[in-house]
């Protein structure tokens, strides 16, 4: 018998299987958003005698209420500018933090009414039941901002000192997680730790 | 002449389609090799409150999801008030003590264990109030990591 080729097999109907199968991801994808701003919650403790002494003039009260307005240090402020009025609480510098060492790094009017030092400002949070979660939200980011923006310039400060210039803190916390970084990381640490420490983030929700 | 007259009565020639299905198959790859099937059927309206000093959730530890938010479409027989979701199915605060030790349980590696984080994902026209009962709870639960899940964009638009 004589050799017969195979006969060739029809592929014209493999578009539509892929169209098939495609559509079938493009309706099941869905793009995570997997971003947000992380948190820790104080662990429940039991209740303990001695209570702590805080000034007054240490703490930054925030107050939304059920209307979603904001009380900022018993006076009605606006969304906006609540970051500009937390970053002048911390970065005030009044007076000595709790070692005796006066802030040499503040920027801010060092007004003895406001907070003695970074270290001892607290940001005290209270919102009611009736808030609503996206006021609550950007109060929680402007906060952060706050303190994101106290690092940033600090940071732009510190990091050429040590090598690493023209990085802001965020840069440096995110190429501190990057493992593809080309660099000291155990230097970097050095610089996020201290700037961490400089402005030490005191957030305190009122339960 | 008539030499070439007969070519110009030609209809145009068939597009060729030959690399369609290489195309498409491109398509297709990029489509499954990005796709994250949904961890949960949403039951509840989940329109994410924005922010933009957002920190990326590590994907490398264990992620649990607490949802919060008015009954969706189709849902309505449940009220209006903001219900929570845990998994597939409407729960009580009560049960998130119970949830979050079955998480925990789910971890395969031990070490783990530790740093379990919850990202809450709640609606954002829901009232604080449950969003502080779940943080009690949580509390009592002992797991602390918590994660406000939000999109970027600007807080001063919410």
């Amino acid at each position: 018998m004589a050799k017969r080729s195979a006969p060739e097999v029809n592929a014209g109907s493999m578009a539509d299987i892929a169209f098939l199968l495609l559509i079938f991801f493009l309706v099941t994808t869905t793009i995570p958003k997997d971003s947000g701003i992380n948190r820790k919650l104080p662990p429940m403790e039991p209740p303990n005698d001695d209570e702590v002494v805080i000034k007054q003039k240490n703490i930054f009260t925030v107050l939304i209420n059920g209307k979603d307005q904001l009380l900022v240090e018993d006076e009605l402020m606006e969304l906006k500018d609540l970051r500009k009025a937390a970053m002048e609480f911390l970065d005030n510098g009044g007076s000595t933090d709790a070692d005796g060492n006066k802030c040499d790094y503040c920027k801010g009017k060092g007004d003895p009414r406001s907070s003695d030092h970074p270290d001892k400002a607290i940001i005290s949070l209270k919102n009611e039941r009736e808030t609503s979660y996206k006021t609550y939200i950007s109060v929680q980011n402007e906060l952060v901002a706050a303190y994101n923006d106290l690092r940033n310039i600090r940071a732009l400060e510190v990091g050429p000192r040590k090598g690493f210039s023209g990085m802001n803190f965020v840069k440096m916390e995110n190429d501190f997680k990057d493992v593809n970084f080309v660099g000291n990381k155990e230097k970097l640490k050095e610089v996020i730790d201290q700037i961490r420490k400089e402005y030490p983030e005191k957030l305190s929700e009122v339960q | 002449m008539s030499k070439f007259k007969g070519k110009k009565d030609n209809a145009l020639p068939a597009v060729n389609t030959a690399s369609l299905p290489d195309i498409v198959f491109m398509l297709l790859f990029f489509f499954m090799v990005v796709t994250v099937m949904r961890e949960d059927t949403l039951l509840i309206e989940n329109r994410l409150p924005q922010a933009d000093q957002v920190e990326k959730l590590e994907k490398k530890y264990p992620i649990s999801y607490i949802y919060a938010g008015k009954p969706g479409k189709g849902y309505e027989k449940f009220g209006e008030e903001a219900r929570l979701q845990l998994n597939d199915k409407f729960a009580d605060i009560s049960e998130i003590r119970a949830f979050i030790n079955s998480e925990r349980a789910a971890i395969a590696r031990e070490e783990l264990v530790d740093f379990l984080t919850i990202s809450l994902k709640v609606d954002k026209e829901t009232n604080m109030g449950i969003v502080g009962d779940i943080k009690k709870e949580l509390r009592e639960a002992n797991a602390l990591k918590i994660n406000y899940t939000v999109g970027t964009g600007s807080a001063l638009d919410n």
